[in-house]
């Protein structure tokens, strides 16, 4: 397949772009300032990123439509009020995570917002459990903009006035330059923010504003060591088919009533795990000094016995010190369990450390 | 007087004598971004001739640093090992990697001159 490009391709050429192939788009993994920079500025001042290569999924349908998305997405679809988002996953048979996502209510339906790795087989799989009255649609024609950092709401108020009366994790229909758009509180860098659906042809428009106030443009570089130090995820790396939401360390994003009447994919499998606990769970970790434990280094007990992988692992610049995530035996997750991380041949000491490494300023 | 070549590794050598100053190009922390890791070796250790000798980590990835010449380490520069930045601001001055006793001065003529290093980053630009 063809390396795919987002509307805004030569708009971050322009502003100096160094591009990566990434999950079958070409995106912008930093700019000019660099990875440290632009994180730094996310966290202080405000930052944008181009997120147009996730999947902007729309699903329209009656009842049935929460029926049959409730199979296999395991939040209370049915509570969830007009505009309010959960954070969720698609479960196989297994209980294993498809996918994570984004799902929230809309006036006709539902919003998904997709891993761009992910969004094809996505929709195949959601698709087994709708019926031929569920509308649904892959919105290839809008994209999505992340506006991250403590002057985000001061900055896209004045843009798009309305949007600081949103509460986290909710959203809502705003009129900008003649068009609808949904814009969504939210965000995947700890920070407060917001997470803007805006068609491709006015995205150029939006984002002269933001860098006339000065958001920087931030990569997926930057993307990546602001979620770390969040805490937060990433599919492909600390997600995956294999894993299931209680090894995850997620069984909070399993909806309370969810979790006692079940119905959906891998409800037997988790229902037990819920009772039980898992053999091993995704924990944070941190190195002593200043080695870093990249995804794939071995996690071993003080007394040398393997426990465990990192699955993320970077330099987190707010933090100021290595940070990493991984799985271990579940006997050796509670915080401040001494452990070794093999990197390079070399045993170096690190202990399980409390998830998020950055504490998040969310609006709640 | 000391003289200074550069290895299609992207270290820089300073030779005063017998005693070779390696460090990083500042094209190679341009190719990086910003490092955040450094580790160097221990006085005493023997090195080949492009064998591994250091390690240098940015945001991105780790990599190794090559020793551009066989020889013995006398010192590893513990300063960069504990600001690891320090190597983005200054690669070619006071963020050197380490010092060795070099055996063949041969391997040192071998090596490029800046012009020569110039050409090559041009030509072979990432």
């Amino acid at each position: 397949m063809e390396i795919q490009k987002t509307a805004l391709y030569n708009y971050h050429k322009n502003l100096g772009a160094k591009f990566v192939p990434f999950a079958g788009y070409e995106m912008p993994i930093q700019y000019k300032d660099g990875i440290v920079k632009e994180h730094i500025s996310t966290r202080t001042h405000a930052g944008f990123f181009d997120v147009s290569h996730m999947g902007q999924f729309f699903l329209e349908g009656d009842e049935t439509l929460i029926e049959s998305l409730e199979k296999i997405i395991p939040a209370d679809l049915k509570n969830l009020k007009i505009n309010h988002s959960k954070y969720s996953f698609l479960l196989n048979g297994e209980g294993g995570i498809i996918d994570d996502l984004i799902i929230t209510r809309t006036e006709k339906g539902f919003c998904i917002i997709l891993n761009a790795a992910c969004k094809e087989n996505d929709i195949k799989q959601i698709s087994q459990f709708l019926t031929k009255d569920h509308k649904h649609l892959l919105n290839n024609d809008l994209s999505l903009i992340a506006l991250q950092g403590p002057k985000s709401v001061e900055i896209l108020d004045k843009l798009i006035p309305g949007v600081a009366n949103l509460k986290f994790m909710t959203g809502n229909n705003f009129d900008y330059d003649g068009e609808k758009l949904y814009v969504t509180r939210s965000g995947y860098t700890g920070e407060d923010g917001f997470e803007i659906s805006i068609s491709n042809k006015k995205v150029e428009k939006l984002i002269d504003y933001l860098i006339s106030n000065e958001v920087k443009p931030i990569g997926l570089g930057a993307r990546d060591t602001l979620r770390l130090e969040a805490g937060l995820c990433l599919y492909g790396h600390d997600l995956n088919e294999k894993i299931n939401p209680i090894e995850a360390n997620l069984k909070w994003a399993i909806a309370k009533k969810r979790k006692e009447v079940g119905g959906f994919n891998g409800w037997e499998k988790i229902k037990v795990l819920l009772i039980k606990g898992s053999e091993k769970i995704r924990v944070g970790i941190k190195p002593d000094g200043k080695v870093i434990a990249r995804e794939n280094t071995k996690i071993f007990s003080s007394d040398n016995n393997e426990i465990g992988l990192v699955t993320s692992g970077t330099f987190g610049p707010s933090v100021n010190a290595p940070v990493a995530m991984g799985y271990v035996k579940s006997e050796f997750s509670e915080i401040g369990t001494s452990i070794q991380l093999e990197v390079r041949g070399k045993k170096y000491g690190g202990k399980i450390s409390e998830l998020p490494f950055y504490k998040k300023s969310y609006v709640k | 007087m000391s003289e200074k070549k550069f290895s299609k590794k992207h270290e820089w050598v300073s030779l005063e004598g017998e005693l070779a100053t390696v460090g990083i190009t500042k094209h190679a922390t341009e190719m990086l971004g910003d490092i955040v890791f450094v580790e160097v070796p221990e006085a005493g250790k023997a090195v080949e001739k492009e064998g591994q000798a250091a390690v240098v980590e940015s945001t991105k990835a780790a990599s190794d640093v090559y020793s551009p010449l066989s020889g013995e380490i006398t010192e590893g520069n513990k300063a960069i090992a504990d600001d690891p930045g320090s190597v983005n601001t200054d690669p070619e001055g006071a963020s050197w990697f380490f010092k060795l006793k070099i055996k063949d001065k041969g391997e040192f003529d071998s090596l490029m001159s800046k012009d020569e290093y110039d050409k090559f980053c041009k030509e072979n630009p990432n």
